[in-house]
């Protein structure tokens, strides 16, 4: 059987990094362009990597499915990229974004992964400075901050509401120069169906050419997956519309470990769902909880407009839970709250699932235009989407999936445990522990493509001696097969129901009994209907169309048939982790207030998990987590 | 529930239950070889708060369910940013909405019972792929062409090193701003993709970052942009009018400006102007 081994390097936790880096052997650069990489997806952390190990030498592959690599969802990020830059002179530190991250995770990270992502935080602002980024800056020409996320200190840098954006398109600019200094070879409108291993090495993939539906065989010396989260297996969620697990879960299917599945964010403020039709869920921005205050009458179903209700009847139950914090809670604290009042028949809104956001006393205090030239964009955002002002009347606000801290097991060298498969950002688990806070996600994409695999994927090559390997080898033929079969299966199952009509059953199911709050029984049932639900979308899916052409039914089915797949890995893990921490909240482990209550005696571990076949009963693998340098306590934010 | 509020939500109800009703005329077009034809089709039980392509995903639902292969058409965020998606609709580029995306439109801002055209991005450029869908792949090539600076990971200065005046920076972010959905290129009679362009030559030609390269830049960028089949600019401004991120056209003047000083100091390169 496998054994998991973080292989964290010794020595003290500041040295940890300095020192692997030494220890990793080098690539004579003269070998590196005998080197082929494959790098699949090209968000932040997969069009860094890419530019990144082009850069160095290598020839590299890289792979998307959008029609330009420009377009991967880190592009939506709205809110900022934290940094240990200390530039406010607040008391920030390497080791303060490093705690405030470990604890926000609720001590379920890892800490020398932690402590390097802090590390590593301030040289990508000089990196995406140097590109060109146009962060937001003071009047004497210095770069500007914002607090963020609940942070006590100001390490937040923005380009205005699209940080993401402009991040993004910096990365991009730089794989484009190598696309042009023909270093790197660049695959858009492709997806990867099959990973290819070769003598227990990551030697290929399998993609589909989605304009012509041909299948393709790619060989390489090592594939970095860089593919993103799973939050789409929710069908609702601020996920972009093909984002999905596909990549990482045909990879866990062949061997590669699934670490911590039922890790889900869900954002506290994002505009409530308001029909049937819905295709996808909006995020409005934390920033927005800096002025808002939130709020929910004090009386079940009162039908009155928000201006007739009188302050004495409403409850502000963010403040009034957490006075220490108030409205600026994590964003998992505020979301079950907003939660529990729905529950309890308070919320607003004609499906009563949700809370107000009111900015009627900042505006009396701050004036209109202060409070416009703030959040101008998002109100108007808005106003387009709800056809409400929020300048006269609050926001309607509600949580919606957002981000997967769960994903691919991987080392310190983000290897996972086939090797030459290496996994990046959010597609790996590494980094978030149970709840992830603001401003990180850009910040692990970027310091994982752009400071970390361009060092420990160099390591496992001049470690490692692989053998010669073409398409030409029959792992190849056999992985297309595959790939192949499913696509006839699906289209050979001419039933009745669309795939979007299964998806969102699937994705209803696990918002009831695997979102906010989880318990035993719900899960137990989830799991049962789950295995139903994935029976009778292969009874009773309807695919129409050929697989030899742009036939985006079929991709759709694809990533949906895997969602079944996972969705059960997910519940099963929830199920398993009998504690709650972090975005986990098990309704049987909660303080009398209410609140997480971890179980660090049997819980303070990894759950990756080894697949076994379809509806079978994965294996557990734990990677006890070891806290040197910081004392695990409860979080409170009182 | 107050007397007023009920009254509003069985009239929502209702207008849900029953909903609008378009008459769409879609382009229809198997694959890049197929002359491609508009098809009509019946919406119905449309919600006002749907989005554009949300009302497009039910009418795909019902095809599906008839048996008929839906259309095709792309999209990805949903929310504006990513540029992904792009409908020429009723003749203008993203729709009737000011400064949006096809994604960000809603149907409230139709007439119930009107009818509705939808098109892809016409222009040599961006060939049809199928349906709604081009292939915009020629505006990756014309920022391979120059649009970046060449800075390897690694070997940048600390941030605050460069100084950059707060009006400066708001100015390249209002040109990096472009989510490069092509629209400009879909609304101009010449198919120009001038306003993709100097968004990026001005965005990083303001600066400090983008100085040892802006020489090269501009030339280079329209160049490309004129092996790929594109058009040239001759200031009708529809790439402005249509643009989601209301990128103005003052960018084209500061790239034609840009364009005549770096041609006289690089005269070796080949003329722009090419007769065909």
């Amino acid at each position: 059987m496998a054994t998991l081994n973080s292989r964290v390097p010794g020595g003290p936790l500041a040295q940890k990094w300095e020192r692997h880096q030494f220890e990793l052997k080098l690539v004579n650069p003269a070998n590196k362009r005998h080197h082929s990489v494959i790098v699949v997806g090209t968000g932040l952390a997969g069009a860094s990597a890419a530019a990144t190990l082009a850069e160095l030498g290598y020839n590299v592959l890289s792979f998307c499915l959008q029609d330009s690599p420009r377009r991967a969802h880190s592009i939506a990020a709205q809110g900022g990229i934290n940094a240990a830059k200390n530039y406010q002179n607040d008391g920030d530190s390497v080791f303060r974004l490093f705690y405030d991250t470990i604890k926000g995770g609720d001590y379920r990270s890892r800490e020398a992964n932690v402590h390097r992502l802090a590390e590593i935080s301030s040289n990508i602002i000089d990196q995406c400075v140097a590109q060109g980024v146009p962060f937001a800056r003071e009047y004497g020409g210095t770069l500007t901050n914002r607090s963020f996320g609940g942070a006590q200190v100001s390490r937040t840098f923005y380009a205005r509401g699209q940080t993401g954006q402009q991040l993004l398109l910096g990365a991009y600019s730089a794989l484009m120069r190598q696309v042009a200094a023909g270093r790197v070879q660049l695959f858009p409108r492709s997806e990867m169906l099959e990973p290819v291993i070769v003598d227990g090495h990551m030697r290929g993939i399998v993609t589909r050419n989605l304009c012509s539906g041909e299948m393709q065989s790619w060989a390489a010396d090592a594939v970095v997956l860089a593919t993103g989260g799973y939050g789409n297996v929710f069908f609702l969620s601020t996920n972009a519309k093909a984002s999905n697990v596909t990549a990482t879960w045909r990879a866990h299917r062949r061997g590669a470990f699934f670490a911590n599945p039922c890790f889900t964010q869900i954002h506290p403020t994002c505009i409530p769902v308001s029909g049937d039709f819905q295709s996808k869920l909006t995020l409005m921005s934390e920033s927005l909880r800096n002025d808002g205050r939130v709020w929910v009458p004090t009386t079940a179903g009162d039908g009155r407009t928000p201006d007739q209700i009188p302050e004495a009847e409403r409850d502000y139950y963010l403040e009034r839970r957490y006075p220490g914090f108030g409205n600026l809670v994590p964003r998992d604290v505020a979301s079950r709250a907003a939660k529990a009042v729905c529950d309890d028949g308070l919320g607003v809104g004609s499906a009563g699932r949700s809370v107000y956001l009111d900015f009627v006393e900042a505006i009396k205090r701050d004036g209109l235009d202060v409070i416009r030239q703030k959040y101008g964009n998002l109100f108007q955002m808005y106003e387009e989407i709800t056809n409400e002002d929020p300048y006269k009347t609050p926001m309607r606000i509600y949580p919606a999936v957002h981000y997967t801290m769960g994903g691919l097991w991987v080392d310190y060298d983000l290897m996972s445990n086939l090797p030459g498969l290496f996994v990046l950002g959010e597609a790996n688990f590494s980094d978030h522990g149970a709840n992830r806070l603001g401003a990180s996600a850009l910040m692990q994409g970027l310091a994982d493509g752009y400071f970390v695999i361009p060092y420990t994927l160099g390591g496992y090559l001049a470690g490692t001696r692989l053998g010669e390997v073409t398409t030409e080898h029959p792992a190849f033929a056999e992985a297309e097969a595959a790939a192949s079969e499913r696509i006839d299966s699906l289209l050979a199952v001419r039933g009745k129901r669309t795939v979007d009509d299964f998806h969102r059953e699937l994705g209803l199911l696990l918002w009831d009994h695997c979102g906010m709050a989880r318990n035993a029984s719900g899960l137990t049932q989830a799991l049962e209907r789950v295995r139903q639900i994935r029976e009778e979308f292969w009874q009773n899916v309807t695919v129409l169309g050929t697989p030899g052409e742009f036939n985006q039914v079929l991709e759709r089915a694809g990533r949906v048939a895997d969602f079944m797949e996972f969705a059960e890995t997910m519940t099963r893990d929830a199920l398993e982790r009998d504690e709650s921490c972090g975005g986990h909240f098990r309704e049987e482990h909660q303080t009398g207030e209410g609140e997480a209550r971890r179980d660090d005696d049997n819980f303070a571990h990894v759950a990756a998990w080894e697949f076994t076949g379809v509806g079978q009963d994965p294996v557990l693998h734990k990677e006890p987590l070891v806290f040197e340098n910081v004392s695990l306590s409860q979080r409170s934010y009182k | 529930m107050s007397a007023g509020s009920q009254a509003e939500a069985a009239v929502s109800t209702e207008r849900r239950a029953s909903g609008m009703t378009f008459t769409l005329e879609i382009w229809r077009q198997r694959n890049a070889d197929d002359p491609g034809r508009m098809v009509a089709y019946e919406a119905t039980r449309v919600s006002p708060d749907m989005s554009f392509l949300e009302m497009l995903d039910l009418l795909n639902e019902e095809l599906m369910r008839k048996g008929e292969e839906p259309f095709a058409f792309d999209s990805d965020c949903r929310e504006g940013i990513c540029g992904m998606c792009g409908l020429v609709i009723n003749g203008v580029a993203h729709g009737p909405g000011t400064g949006t995306t096809t994604c960000q439109l809603y149907m409230r801002l139709f007439k119930n019972g009107s009818r509705i055209r939808v098109e892809p991005w016409r222009a040599r450029a961006f060939p049809v792929v199928r349906d709604l869908v081009v292939d915009r792949s020629a505006f990756d090539r014309i920022i391979q062409a120059g649009g970046y600076t060449s800075v390897n990971t690694g070997s940048a200065p600390d941030a605050n090193a460069t100084l950059i005046s707060q009006a400066r920076a708001e100015e390249a972010m209002d040109s990096a701003a472009c989510i490069g959905c092509g629209a400009c290129v879909a609304s101009c009679k010449n198919a120009s993709a001038m306003l993709f362009v100097a968004a990026k030559v001005k965005h990083l030609g303001v600066l400090p970052q983008g100085q040892p390269e802006r020489r090269q830049r501009g030339v280079t960028m329209l160049e490309t942009m004129q092996e790929e089949g594109f058009g040239n600019c001759t200031n009708e401004y529809e790439c402005e009018a249509v643009c989601p991120k209301e990128i103005s056209t003052s960018n084209i003047a500061f790239l034609n400006r840009e364009y005549i000083r770096n041609l006289v100091s690089l005269s070796s390169l080949r003329p722009l102007v090419t007769s065909e």
